[in-house]
């Protein structure tokens, strides 16, 4: 079976900071990977370098494309990695307000895709949009009001209805419930499950919160300082953490 | 009036003319393109033309008979003060008729009878990126240009629709140029756009504030963007002019009175006076 990403040597230096150094792995179809670790250990950095808003210094990210197979992500043209990222690709900010328009109607949002790739009616990208707003359980009569009479919940649901809407088959999630108060993230999480089962999508998570991963990744990588320190499947490193720094984080989390 | 001495012919030094020119000839061989050019402070504000009017300066020749147009009319302030301006620095003949115009500058419209080849339509932009207000990076604009992703125009489109029913948009409306840019067409009415594609003279757009000139070669293909079951419709208020009894024509709406009377009148005034010298009258025609 051919990854549906693969990962190689991924190396990002600002100046003689390390962002994140020789991370490689490889990511199937319909697996989801979380990635944890502290503020400042390189998730985010090696998040936006898969997904090609940071240019690595090292390494190879190759993604199997619908069209010709395995493709370097890294050294192939703009337009056809921009092309990437708004179909086969999400992403998903942990802000939703870097991740939508503001100023234009829920409908529109998600919408905006649709028309990237060449929708030109209206009827059917209306419908598809009021479909989508169901499916994150956003009320169909909000299809018209823009995001910022939305709650912080909905934003996020929004955003996440706006990535999915071009069937992607990778999404990147930074931080998804980050901000959320926990039962408004346990929603969002049991929806983001369902959605990913459905769908049967592969995802990246980025995150700090192990509850999280718990909940949606199979497999888990744990950073520190830039580099992975292990890696394994989910319910292992978290039951049965081998590296010190895991068995901390693990130990870390309060139980009420 | 004589022109003065003072001024090189047209106002502008000859150096200045050659660049306006070479931008010009940018755009001509690519259609709808935006191309930079040194905009040159003029003596009057941004926002009065100062963009048309160094895009005429560039073109016109002691030969030319020139016209200008400031929302259809030639008896107004802008357009007085630009017809005088070239009047003064050129010297070139003047004319309120657009059949015998060569040069013709426009704000606003474009004129009621058909163009003909040899002539060259001047248009004033005062903000020529038509996805300007939906992505404020201009970094990211021209990205979007060179890459040809043009998804958002049609978001603006959609918005539209979703809050008044149907495509609102009733000037600037956004058009693709030879399948490939798509144009800001200035602020012209929409009942004016289906006049920008298959014109036999040339287009030329100047945007003095934003630095930018933009070009339609004669005969060029430009498509207003729509949705398939929402298609372009060139719209106009549903009256006949009420002094010349056009029917075809673009229409200004004036209040008349402050008991609710108004009328509606040709915006294009040579038109409208070219067809009440042919003896047609309208119902308000005194």
């Amino acid at each position: 079976m051919t990854p549906l990403l693969s990962v190689q040597g991924v190396t990002k230096r600002y100046g003689a900071h390390i962002g994140c150094a020789d991370v490689s792995f490889d990511l199937y179809p319909g697996e989801v990977m979380g990635i944890v670790g502290e503020s400042g250990s390189g998730k985010s950095t090696l998040l936006n370098c898969m997904a090609g808003h940071l240019r690595p210094d090292a390494g190879s990210v190759v993604f199997d494309t619908r069209g010709h197979g395995p493709r370097d992500t890294v050294t192939m043209s703009e337009p056809e990695r921009r092309m990437l990222s708004r179909t086969d690709w999400a992403f998903v900010h942990q802000h939703a307000r870097d991740g939508l328009r503001m100023g234009v109607s829920a409908g529109g949002n998600v919408g905006e895709r649709l028309m990237a790739v060449g929708a030109r009616h209206y009827g059917d990208i209306r419908d598809k949009a009021v479909d989508w707003l169901e499916r994150v359980e956003i009320d169909a009569g909000r299809v018209d009001d823009r995001p910022t009479t939305f709650s912080g919940g909905m934003q996020q649901r929004l955003q996440i209805a706006r990535n999915l809407v071009t069937g992607p088959r990778l999404v990147f999630m930074d931080e998804p419930t980050g901000g959320l108060d926990v039962s408004v993230q346990a929603r969002l999480l049991d929806l983001l499950r369902g959605l990913v089962r459905d769908m049967g999508l592969s995802a990246i998570i980025v995150t700090h919160d192990l509850a999280v991963v718990r909940l949606l990744a199979d497999r888990l990588m744990v950073m520190k300082d830039g580099h992975v320190v292990e890696q394994g499947l989910t319910d292992q490193v978290l039951d049965d953490p081998q590296h010190a720094y895991t068995q901390l984080l693990v130990s870390s989390v309060l139980q009420v | 009036m004589t022109p003065s001495s003072e001024y090189n012919f047209a106002y502008l030094d000859e150096q200045t003319k050659r660049m306006i020119r070479r931008a010009i000839l940018k755009g001509l061989a690519i259609p709808g393109y935006q191309v930079p050019f040194a905009s040159r402070e003029m003596p009057m504000p941004y926002g009065w033309g100062t963009g048309g009017v160094q895009v005429s300066a560039a073109v016109l020749t002691p030969e030319d008979r020139f016209k200008v147009i400031d929302q259809g009319a030639d008896d107004t302030t802008n357009a007085v003060s630009i017809r005088t301006f070239f009047e003064r620095t050129a010297g070139v003949a003047t004319t309120t008729a657009t059949t015998d115009a060569t040069v013709i500058q426009t704000r606003h419209r474009i004129p009621e009878v058909p163009l003909t080849e040899g002539q060259i339509l001047v248009y004033q932009v005062p903000i020529p990126e038509p996805l300007r207000f939906l992505e404020p990076r201009e970094s990211e604009t021209r990205k979007m240009h060179s890459l040809e992703e043009y998804g958002l125009m049609h978001v603006k489109l959609y918005e539209d629709i979703s809050r008044h029913g149907h495509i609102a948009t009733s000037y600037a409306y956004p058009v693709k140029v030879e399948a490939r840019y798509v144009m800001d067409p200035s602020p012209i009415p929409k009942f004016d756009n289906p006049k920008l594609g298959d014109c036999p003279a040339i287009q030329l757009f100047g945007a003095g504030r934003e630095q930018r000139i933009y070009a339609l070669p004669p005969y060029t293909n430009v498509v207003s963007l729509d949705f398939e079951d929402h298609p372009f419709e060139a719209s106009k208020a549903d009256h006949p002019c009420g002094l010349c009894g056009a029917e075809d024509s673009y229409l200004d709406e004036v209040i008349v009175d402050d008991a609710g009377g108004r009328m509606f009148v040709c915006s294009d005034t040579d038109y409208c006076e070219a067809r009440q010298t042919a003896g047609h009258r309208g119902k308000d025609a005194a």
